[in-house]
């Protein structure tokens, strides 16, 4: 019998767990030769500003054993180019498109939600308080629980729509980060984005990335997310996504296990574009393999 | 398009140069000169990331056999230079790779009434073939190819076969003249009666140079770029490269996979 694959995440109804994490799957258009988009539960958008980004110079990515290291700087088209560009395509895809947004200021953050609210072929809103490449905007706000909740309250005032906060994990306790966003009106908490890292070129003396710092990612931080998604998920009642080098079936199912409601597919886009429909696919052929008739009765089934 | 195809040949044509002939599905055939691909070399997760090579060569391998079926492929050159490349040069016939590709945009062949000046440095050969084996049909084509030592000088047999005339320079002039190959272009283009387009795909210093030169002269120039990227599709953002009214204020990065490799040289904003 086909398994229910299906999962509710703050109200909205996904068909699988499986969404691909934002800046690893541009607006999905650039996706749809190599992904059904219509295979996976969701995708997220590039993060949006007000204004159009320009990015940091380059060289902007660098590989290290098991991960890379990015320092993009939130490149991207700005709210204006996402509506008018970008939506008409959301328009012909029948999976919940979710936007990731982040300010430079607590107004801005209200703002863009508001603006953001306002585009029915938005499902939900995931607010990034948390990259680690860009000066103002973003990590002050994700590494103090105080920022993190006005910020939540200001963009939770200014849309109905079901909103998700980004959590960094370049924290002392990422706990107190997720009650305060919760407290602060979130209706669900998605982790981690990547790690703050550096690589060096020896021979040059120089730091590799121009940005001389990153945010790292895929598969060499996968224990680090686990045990935050696990940590989170004993501490709040809002479902969680987990994030943080899912490149496999068997990776995703043990962030739910842990508690994740859902999973984002981030790093493993970039290496095998058709990574988040292979294991949305895989999931469910473990659980058909493993006599699971509702991948629900997975989510904190953790056996501890 | 995604698809693994199997090695047929992979050869060290040079000192540290590599030249790999791999099988590819028949819409392969329509790739276009300038256009690349991402190469997952290994399952594993080290490396990680696909590595992008320029497309040297398609085709189509009769074999001479009775019942045999013609089989479309392609080729890449590739320089060693790191733990992917490395572990290229270690793969043997029969051995498969995961291959993104084609993808980016690739070389106008422009009109057929002027001289065609292709300038490659080192690996930056690698696009330039396919683009001379279409470029020979229609017009008269000029290869000039600079490196380190000889041992950077790659393929010219090649392209003398296809009827181009090779110029050769080398800075410690092992092979060909000693000194930068932009002189020798340069003397090309003084000596220039009509028009001409130039193409080039090299080091950074090579091409910021080939596009002063084309500039200075107002001649049309196409440069092929080199980024690292992560995914070859436009998402990652990692390879972009600054277009030529660039600013913080009024960003404009073109991606180098997607809005590119290959750019009219004025497009670009190039360093001093």
């Amino acid at each position: 019998m086909k398994p229910d694959m299906s999962v509710n995440l703050a109200g909205i109804p996904l068909r699988n767990p499986v969404m691909t994490a934002s800046g690893t799957f541009g607006y999905g258009q650039e996706f749809a030769e190599y992904v059904n988009l219509e295979s996976i539960g969701a995708f997220v958008t590039k993060g949006l500003s007000l204004k159009p980004r320009s990015g940091n110079p380059t060289p902007r990515i660098v590989e290290t054993p098991g991960g890379m290291l990015n320092a993009i700087g939130l490149q991207n088209v700005g709210i204006e180019a996402f509506i008018a560009k970008k939506v008409p395509f959301l328009r012909t895809v029948n999976t919940p498109a979710i936007a990731n947004f982040f300010g430079n200021t607590v107004d801005e953050y209200a703002e863009l939600a508001r603006r953001l609210d306002d585009i029915p072929e938005v499902a939900a809103l995931e607010v990034n308080i948390s990259c680690p490449n860009v000066k103002q905007g973003g990590i002050v706000f994700g590494t103090d629980p105080d920022c993190a909740a006005t910020v939540v309250k200001a963009c939770r005032a200014a849309t109905t729509k079901a909103l998700i906060v980004k959590l960094s994990p370049n924290v002392t306790d990422v706990v107190v980060m997720a009650r305060a966003c919760e407290d602060a009106g979130a209706d669900c908490l998605s982790l981690i984005n990547t790690l703050t890292g550096m690589a060096i070129d020896l021979n040059r003396r120089r730091p590799v990335l121009a940005n001389i710092t990153g945010g790292f990612s895929g598969p060499a931080i996968k224990p680090i997310a686990l045990r935050m998604v696990w940590q989170v998920a004993q501490a709040v009642k809002v479902p969680i996504i987990g994030i943080g080098g899912i490149m496999t079936a068997s990776d995703a199912l043990e962030f739910i296990l842990a508690g994740a409601t859902a999973i984002q597919v981030g790093t493993a886009s970039f290496i095998n574009p058709g990574a988040a429909q292979e294991i949305a696919e895989e999931m469910e052929a473990w659980l058909v393999a493993n006599g699971v008739a509702d991948i629900k009765s997975l989510i904190g089934a953790l056996e501890v | 398009m995604q698809f693994t195809a199997m090695i047929l040949s992979n050869a060290e044509v040079s000192p540290g140069y590599w030249r790999m002939r791999l099988t590819a599905p028949q819409e392969f055939a329509s790739a276009r000169p300038g256009q690349f691909v991402m190469v997952r070399v290994a399952g594993a997760i080290d490396p990680l990331l696909r590595r992008p090579f320029g497309i040297f060569d398609v085709g189509i391998h009769t074999p001479a056999q009775s019942g045999a079926v013609a089989q479309p492929y392609f080729e890449m050159l590739y320089r060693v230079v790191g733990k992917g490349t490395a572990l290229l040069a270690t793969l043997h016939e029969t051995d498969l790779l995961d291959i993104l590709g084609p993808l980016g945009k690739g070389f106008n062949l422009g009109t057929a009434d002027e001289e065609k000046l292709i300038v490659g440095g080192g690996v930056g050969l690698a696009p330039l073939y396919l683009l001379a084996r279409e470029l020979v049909q229609q017009s008269t084509v000029r290869l000039f190819a600079g490196g380190r030592t000889r041992d950077d000088i790659l393929c010219i047999t090649e392209f003398e076969r296809l009827g181009v005339e090779c110029y050769t320079a080398t800075e410690d002039g092992s092979l060909g003249e000693q000194g930068l190959v932009t002189e020798a272009l340069i003397r090309r283009l003084d000596a220039l009666k009509g028009r001409a387009t130039i193409y080039a795909c090299g080091p950074h210093g090579m091409l910021n140079a080939v596009a002063t030169i084309a500039a200075d002269r107002s001649i049309p120039c196409q440069v092929s770029l080199e980024g690292y990227m992560a995914c070859g599709v436009g998402a990652c953002l990692g390879c972009v490269a600054p277009g030529q009214g660039h600013s913080t204020e009024t960003p404009d990065f073109r991606c180098v996979c997607t809005d590119g490799p290959v750019f009219e040289s004025g497009e670009l904003k190039w360093r001093d």
